[in-house]
């Protein structure tokens, strides 16, 4: 009792004192994150809203520019119509990965953790459908423009399974339809896994007691998935939609590799970083700047939601 | 009565079965998918080109040593040289990341001053991000700084890792309990010994998982080094992989470039077969990423 009694006093000393004199030390190990990133992130992002006020390229040999021009980049890009049509691609490239993309993750997340169910070799299921993920985006998708290239592997099989003329094969990449379907198949499958592991954790932290009533009231699996399984693990959803479209309006490794940077054909399968990525290399900096700006600020509205389900989930 | 409960038992059983049945089904095809283009890519580094130019086979060829030895002859792209400044570049950022990563959720952690919740927000708030969308600004600040070429402009801001930091400071709020740190107080360690000799070991299964998804992503990064190296003797593999890409690749001997590709991935997937019980585990973890 009187041990107690003269250790609570001395609790309460050290968490003032510490309160007192140890702070400093909050500072001094957040200064490296706050001095890297005001250097190496915040004032090239600052530098860059600067940049798309000017124009600033390079003709020919000439350097035209820096002249301060306003919003003029902003409208040459809206008017220009390439930006729409990029943004075009980058949505429907997004759209035929994502959507086959959840539909499997669901289905492959309400087995995993289903108990009737009881599948074997999870583990070595998980494994597998993760790799991908951690794959070279660039070295899959040469391996991709070899594997489908008119003659390549995958065309030479169809061809022995005679489901293919071997006068005239299939060019996956010289049609808008085969391209676009390569480049999402590779994001299908460098991102199922993801999906998967994050909806599992999150049906997971479901009371499994709401499964055994639901089962004594007789519901079927399917009546269990979609009346239980969906509505408790939507935020988690709506948080795996939100990131995937964060990432979606990236997507560059796939296309730009895969397209050699071009987009062929005819530039349907041209996303939005190409496009800034030409830009950069032509030192284009206004038009870069402009459309570094657009891209920022379709990010910054996404990230909001994210935002809010992160400070959400510390409460 | 006992009877019709019987075949209701039987009824679900054969459900059971018949989910069971497609369960599977999907899952061997899915498997089939995800390995598929992998065990093409592997069967082909071993044939010669032209095993390749005839025909599609399933067996690995006797071609493989002399495509590792063509792959590493070639001057062209300097495949020895990428793979060396791939493994220094994505190790430094693994390790400058992870522990830049835990001093920071460390900070926020285990301190309380004014600001605090100010820098968790902000931390947060640009967690989501991209890097394309500052890419303009920082190659225009690397140039000026004469950093193009080098190897700093990719490692040093690594430094600043808001998704590493997120998981960290999930993980020490599981465990690391503050009596620990405030026990090494009153046996008068230093703040930053503390964090050195205390918190660092403890937070070893933390740090080893988010070194190897560092190591993993810069690695496989193909944006930023692509605009910042330029000489042929500091590109990292990406970029040969890219050199590869826009060759006039049908000239190439097919058997060399498959390899090539090989040598790009199978690091990345040897230490993913030896890790993946810990990589699985960690996403579900930080259910941060991608």
């Amino acid at each position: 009792m009187a041990k107690a009694a003269t250790k609570a006093p001395a609790q309460s000393l050290a968490r003032r004192h510490k309160s007192i004199s140890y702070s400093k030390w909050g500072y001094i190990f957040l200064a490296p994150f706050f001095i890297v990133y005001g250097v190496f992130s915040l004032y090239p992002l600052l530098s860059t809203f600067y940049n798309s006020f000017f124009e600033c390229y390079r003709s020919g040999l000439k350097q035209i520019g820096p002249n301060f021009v306003g919003l003029q980049n902003y409208l040459t890009l809206f008017s220009g119509g390439d930006l729409l049509v990029y943004a075009k691609n980058t949505l429907i490239l997004w759209i035929m990965g994502f959507v086959p993309q959840i539909i499997v993750s669901l289905l492959l997340a309400a087995w995993f953790t289903d108990l009737r169910l009881k599948l074997r070799c999870t583990p070595f299921f998980k494994t597998v459908i993760y790799l991908p993920n951690l794959i070279m985006a660039a070295s899959f998708a040469m391996l991709f423009f070899a594997l489908f290239s008119d003659l390549g592997p995958v065309n030479r099989i169809l061809i022995d399974m005679g489901l293919m003329d071997a006068a005239n094969p299939y060019k996956w990449l010289g049609n808008t339809l085969g391209t676009r379907s390569l480049v999402a198949l590779m994001n299908f499958l460098m991102w199922y896994g993801n999906t998967t592991i994050l909806l599992m954790a999150a049906v997971l932290g479901i009371d499994p007691g709401l499964y055994e009533a639901a089962e004594i009231d007789g519901a079927s699996s399917t009546q269990q998935f979609f009346k239980i399984t969906i509505p408790l693990i939507k935020p988690i959803l709506i948080y795996v939609v939100i990131t995937s479209m964060i990432g979606g309006i990236q997507m560059f490794d796939v296309p730009q590799i895969l397209t050699n940077g071009v987009g062929t054909p005819d530039r349907t399968s041209m996303t939005l970083v190409m496009f800034l990525n030409k830009h950069l290399y032509s030192k284009n900096y206004g038009l870069g700047g402009a459309l570094s700006v657009i891209l920022f600020a379709i990010a910054a509205i996404l990230s909001i939601f994210v935002f809010k389900f992160n400070t959400r989930e510390d409460k | 009565m006992s009877g019709n409960t019987a075949v209701r038992i039987k009824k679900v059983d054969v459900a059971l079965t018949i989910r069971r049945i497609i369960a599977y089904t999907v899952l061997i095809l899915l498997t089939f998918i995800s390995l598929f283009s992998f065990y093409i890519l592997f069967v082909n580094a071993t044939r010669s080109n032209a095993d390749i130019q005839t025909g599609f086979s399933f067996l690995p060829g006797k071609a493989g040593i002399a495509n590792f030895k063509n792959v590493m002859a070639d001057t062209n792209i300097p495949v020895l040289r990428g793979l060396l400044n791939s493994a220094f570049v994505a190790t430094a950022c693994a390790v400058l990341s992870t522990y830049f990563s835990t001093l920071t959720a460390y900070a926020l952690h285990a301190y309380r001053f004014k600001g605090h919740d100010a820098a968790y927000r902000f931390i947060l708030l640009i967690m989501m991000v991209p890097t394309q969308v500052s890419a303009l600004g920082f190659v225009r600040l690397m140039d000026a700084m004469g950093l193009t070429n080098t190897f700093l402009p990719l490692i040093v801001p690594t430094i600043a890792a808001p998704v590493t930091f997120f998981f960290m400071i999930q993980y020490m709020k599981s465990s690391l309990p503050i009596e620990i740190v405030e026990a090494a107080r009153i046996d008068g360690s230093g703040e930053f010994a503390t964090f050195n000799r205390m918190v660092i070991p403890m937070m070893k299964p933390a740090i080893a998982v988010q070194a190897i998804f560092t190591f993993v992503t810069n690695w496989n990064n193909y944006f930023i080094p692509a605009l910042i190296l330029q000489d042929s003797d500091k590109k990292t593999l990406p970029i040969l992989i890219a050199m590869l890409r826009s060759a006039d690749w049908l000239k190439f001997d097919m058997g060399k470039v498959y390899m090539l590709i090989t040598l790009a991935i199978l690091p990345v997937i040897v230490v993913y077969l030896c890790l993946s019980k810990h990589i699985v585990g960690g996403v579900a973890l930080g259910g941060v990423k991608g």
